[in-house]
């Protein structure tokens, strides 16, 4: 595959790295008891630790260790039994105490990897550096008043997890599958709700390019951006104004950058000379967090199937492509939809293929159309397992069964409902299919001659005629056979 | 002066020798009478005499039912304002009450008030307060002396018999050094023997409440009662809380005293010397082994202490930037400059010279070499102890350099300052208790101060020295 991207005088390539915020799935927050529910109205979730007032100390939620150490599990990484809980020291309205509580050091989670799987079948390793927890500060309200900025601290003390990759991405879709991966397998650990549109997955991405085989560039990092259309859009803008001022003789500056998603323009928010100095140093109000070889254990055996090994289940049991394992795979609810429908009937594992089309063409685009999840899908799996029977037994066309699909989805009847009311059935009747084909020659005397004459094309015409006439219930095969067989005879 | 006990005055309560409005109105009075003293950073009759009302209509037994204590301004409290000695809380009321200052409440005692403090707790004569000095009650007319600090008020209120007992907090001395200069006795507890808790942090690594008490009886009743675990700390440990007074015993007979030689300093005054020895002599006779002990690192503790304590402080004092709560200056056209501004204006001289210090050897590039460092240090320093209680039950050492100075002496230089708590701070860096007792008086008849130091959790075996010594003397 050619990653490389032209520009005006040479070829160039990105290296990218992501560091992914995830917010931990669970109901109170890293260091205090306060909920964690989302929309709620603001400074409603706020305990006098996460408010900082005077004496009030932190003490660490076991859970939303658990959920790291899950995580880490899932990320093929190495599980520390040793971390220690830093401070990040800087001021900012939306940081009451003054300081961030996050690991520095000695991270509760070490060295993975994630495997990406590519539409051509190939795929390939993303290295992780490590996993570390950490405490996100409130929110500043600028828009609320003219001359005033308001706080929410809501989310001041939520439980993060920043996930850091090695620079190992080099293309803007393999930084959108990457992160599409993470959150998929954060999603089928329960470990973070994967909602990108309320914050919950976030990333900074670290971009720099150089020529093919050269050192690594400087870089510059991209904050806060919470979709992967803008994550695609702010590497591809980064990585033209990096090579622009590189192939017209200029360095790059190793900035921190702020995305406008209005503009889809990048600029600079504070240069190197300007970062902090976090004056990290090991939080006296927390002990080390020690877990022992036994909880790592207990938390190990408790994980449930992760994508990637459910992929090579689907792959060796039903015979499916890697990219088409992959898509099923890649959304717990995907998966589980593929599971219940291909077991809702035993015929139906002869047909996988099938069943993967109809779910991820026919009914994801009708779940699009309406705007409408999986989860809450109107057609059960057990009814589309029922639709895609019909089908396979040549009782109903694959034609046919698109409409059954959208009356299925608008009325909520079942597939067998709907063929019987509306009599649907495939008509199979050598005879009767003779029939109506004997009609529509008969009716068009010069198409037929023309067909004769060498005009291939227009057995179509007579297919669409003949179907029409059995309100589209013909067998297809059928009605081609005798079709053909009936028009050679006139030769 | 002769002062009541607390252990004394629990009996006459329950003997109805006395009632508790009869007992806290006598102690109303000396504070009315004592406000030069300038003891108490909020002080209202009014709130007393509801307390008295409360515990009248109260008819369960408890501990210290009825019991003057005089609070620590750096504990959080919801009846009264809680402020730090500082400016930047001024007029702060927390709408909760410090783990320590809960249990006392439970027990059924009153306070009186909440005492001056060197700001934050930062200083050795509370004389950094931005609501002025406190005067050592044991001043001469026009010649008024510090009362030792940080928790100069509430040696000072149990030294002028202001109350039966006080919440005080020791990060390098903050108790055993005032306790010292106020002739009173003042014990620093194990770190983590109880919570912090609701108490305003100066150092978090070093911080631990303990109490001010008329003699080492009262102190073993009263660290009783605030000692414990809470879950809400997690620096607080699980341990069984020994009943320290049923268990005191002044039989020290077979036991073995440390006698650390490094605590001989060059320029040490002759009484301070002195005293020390008496001290040993006493134990002597009382048939406890003498060991000559090392604590080879000392020499490193007080600059130690001074790298890690102000970068805790650089750290935990972030907190009051004028956003949330206490004082906000009104030159405000920016964020960065509130920042600048009310933390300008909201701290005092000694705690800027602190953050200043702390934010300097947590910076990048300076990190390695002091902070980084001094843990290494303080990691020897405990070492140095671990192996000396191999050796002996408890150690024994002077408690401050000096008796009290006089209140303006050492005002503008610093180092001379932190000087006072070069026989403290070793212990605080490792965690261990400490007790400061009355003994001895130097040549103006100012009372000096002996410290015993212990294992940790060992509490029962300081009291335990502490008490024997203490009969001895009188």
């Amino acid at each position: 595959m050619n990653d490389l991207i032209k520009g005006k005088k040479y070829d160039w390539e990105m290296v990218i790295g992501l560091e992914i915020h995830a917010q931990v799935k669970s109901n109170s927050k890293l260091f205090s008891s306060s909920s964690t529910k989302f929309g709620s109205s603001p400074n409603s979730q706020v305990s006098l630790v996460d408010a900082a007032m005077p004496g009030m100390l932190p003490v660490i939620n076991k859970y939303c260790v658990e959920q790291a150490v899950k995580t880490g599990v899932g990320l093929n990484a190495k599980i520390n039994n040793y971390s220690v809980f830093d401070r990040k020291n800087y001021f900012y309205a939306d940081l009451p105490q003054g300081y961030q509580i996050s690991q520095y050091k000695y991270p509760i989670v070490g060295e993975g990897k994630v495997t990406i799987d590519f539409k051509d079948g190939t795929s390939k390793d993303i290295r992780i550096v490590r996993l570390h927890l950490e405490q996100d500060a409130g929110k500043s309200l600028h828009d609320q008043n003219p001359s005033k900025t308001y706080v929410d601290l809501n989310r001041s003390g939520v439980a993060l997890m920043e996930i850091v990759s090695e620079p190992d991405i080099r293309t803007p879709d393999e930084a959108g599958m990457y992160i599409s991966k993470i959150r998929s397998i954060l999603m089928y650990l329960d470990t973070c709700d994967g909602n990108m549109q309320e914050g919950s997955l976030r990333a900074d991405v670290n971009i720099s390019v150089r020529k093919p085989g050269d050192e690594y560039g400087t870089r510059c990092e991209i904050k806060n951006l919470n979709s992967i259309k803008f994550i695609k859009q702010a590497i591809n803008y980064e990585a033209k104004r990096q090579i622009e001022i590189l192939e017209s003789g200029g360095s790059i500056e190793q900035n921190t950058m702020l995305f406008n998603t209005s503009t889809g323009k990048t600029r600079p928010m504070r240069n190197k000379e300007e970062a902090h100095d976090y004056r990290y140093f090991p939080d006296p109000d927390l002990l080390p967090l020690e877990i022992s070889k036994e909880e790592i254990g207990k938390i190990k055996s408790s994980i449930p199937e992760l994508p990637d090994e459910l992929k090579n289940k689907f792959i060796e049991t039903y015979k499916l492509s890697n990219y088409d394992a992959s898509v099923l795979t890649a959304e717990k609810q995907t998966s589980d939809y593929f599971n219940e429908t291909i077991n809702s009937d035993p015929e139906l594992k002869n047909h996988a293929k099938i069943v993967v089309n109809w779910i991820t063409s026919e009914l994801f685009s009708l779940l699009n159309k309406n705007n409408q999840d999986l989860n809450n899908s109107p057609v059960s799996p057990e009814n589309l397992g029922q639709l895609i029977k019909l089908i396979s037994t040549n009782e109903i066309s694959g034609k046919i069964a698109k409409d059954v699909l959208e009356d299925m989805f608008s009325s909520g009847k079942t597939a067998r409902q709907i063929v019987d009311e509306k009599g649907l059935q495939q008509v199979t009747d050598q005879g009767e299919i003779a029939k109506v084909i004997d009609e529509v020659i008969a009716e068009n005397p010069k198409m037929v001659e023309q067909y004769l004459a060498g005009k291939d094309k227009l057995l179509g015409f007579f297919v669409g005629q003949a179907m029409k006439l059995t309100k589209g219930k013909a067998n297809p095969k059928m009605l081609n056979d005798i079709l053909k067989q009936k028009l050679n005879k006139k030769n | 002066m002769s002062k009541s006990s607390l252990k004394q005055t629990l009996k006459d309560l329950d003997t109805k020798k006395i009632s508790i409005r009869e007992l806290n109105q006598d102690y109303l009075k000396r504070v009315k009478e004592n406000e030069n003293l300038n003891v108490f950073i909020h002080f209202s009759e009014e709130n007393v005499l509801k307390q008295i009302d409360n515990l009248e209509n109260d008819n369960s037994a408890k501990k210290l039912k009825g019991i003057p204590i005089a609070i620590k301004d750096l504990f959080c409290t919801k009846s009264m304002p809680t402020t730090a000695a500082s400016k930047i809380l001024e007029n702060f009321n927390p709408t909760y009450e410090s783990f320590i200052t809960q249990k006392l409440l439970d027990e059924g005692s009153i306070f009186v008030g909440k005492t001056n403090l060197d700001e934050f707790a930062m200083g050795s004569a509370t004389n950094t307060s931005f609501f002025g000095n406190t005067i050592n009650p044991l001043s001469k007319e026009n010649e008024p002396l510090a009362p030792g600090g940080s928790s100069g008020g509430s040696a000072a209120a149990v030294a002028a018999d202001l109350c039966l007992g006080a919440t005080g907090t020791d990060t390098g001395g903050s108790i055993r050094q005032p306790a010292s200069f106020c002739g009173v006795v003042g014990i620093k507890p194990t770190y983590g023997l109880c919570s912090r808790w609701g108490i305003a942090a100066f150092a978090s690594s070093l911080d631990q409440a303990g109490i001010f008490s008329h003699n080492v009886e009262d102190a073993s009743i009263l660290l009783q009662s605030i000692a414990g675990f809470d879950q809400r700390d997690s620096t607080s440990a699980k341990v069984d809380i020994p009943n320290y007074f049923e268990n005191l015993d002044d039989d020290l007979n077979g036991k073995t005293v440390g006698i650390p030689k490094e605590y001989s300093i060059d320029g040490t005054p002759m009484e301070i010397s002195q005293i020390w020895e008496d001290a040993i002599k006493v134990l002597e006779k009382k048939g406890v082994k003498i060991k000559n002990i090392s604590l080879p690192h000392t020499k490193y503790a007080l600059p130690t202490y001074y790298i890690i304590a102000p970068a805790e402080a650089s750290s935990n004092l972030a907190r009051y930037d004028g956003v949330k709560y206490g004082f906000r200056s009104e030159e405000i056209d920016s964020l960065d400059e509130m920042y600048e501004n009310t933390r300008a204006q909201g701290f005092g001289r000694e705690v800027k010279r602190r953050i200043l210090i702390g934010t300097y050897v947590l910076s990048a590039g300076y990190y390695d070499a002091y902070y980084l460092k001094a843990q290494k240090v303080r990691k020897l320093i405990a070492d140095d102890f671990n192996k000396a209680f191999k050796e002996c039950d408890f150690i024994v050492t002077p408690t401050a350099p000096s008796a009290a100075f006089p209140l303006n002496e050492k005002q503008n230089d610093p180092i001379k300052m932190y000087l006072n708590d070069v026989f403290t701070v070793p212990a605080s860096l490792a965690g261990l208790p400490g007790i400061s007792i009355p003994f001895g008086k130097d040549k103006n008849n100012l009372p000096l101060g002996i410290q015993i130091l212990g294992k940790h959790f060992d509490e029962q075996q300081v009291f335990n020295a502490a008490v024997s010594l203490e009969r001895s003397y009188e």
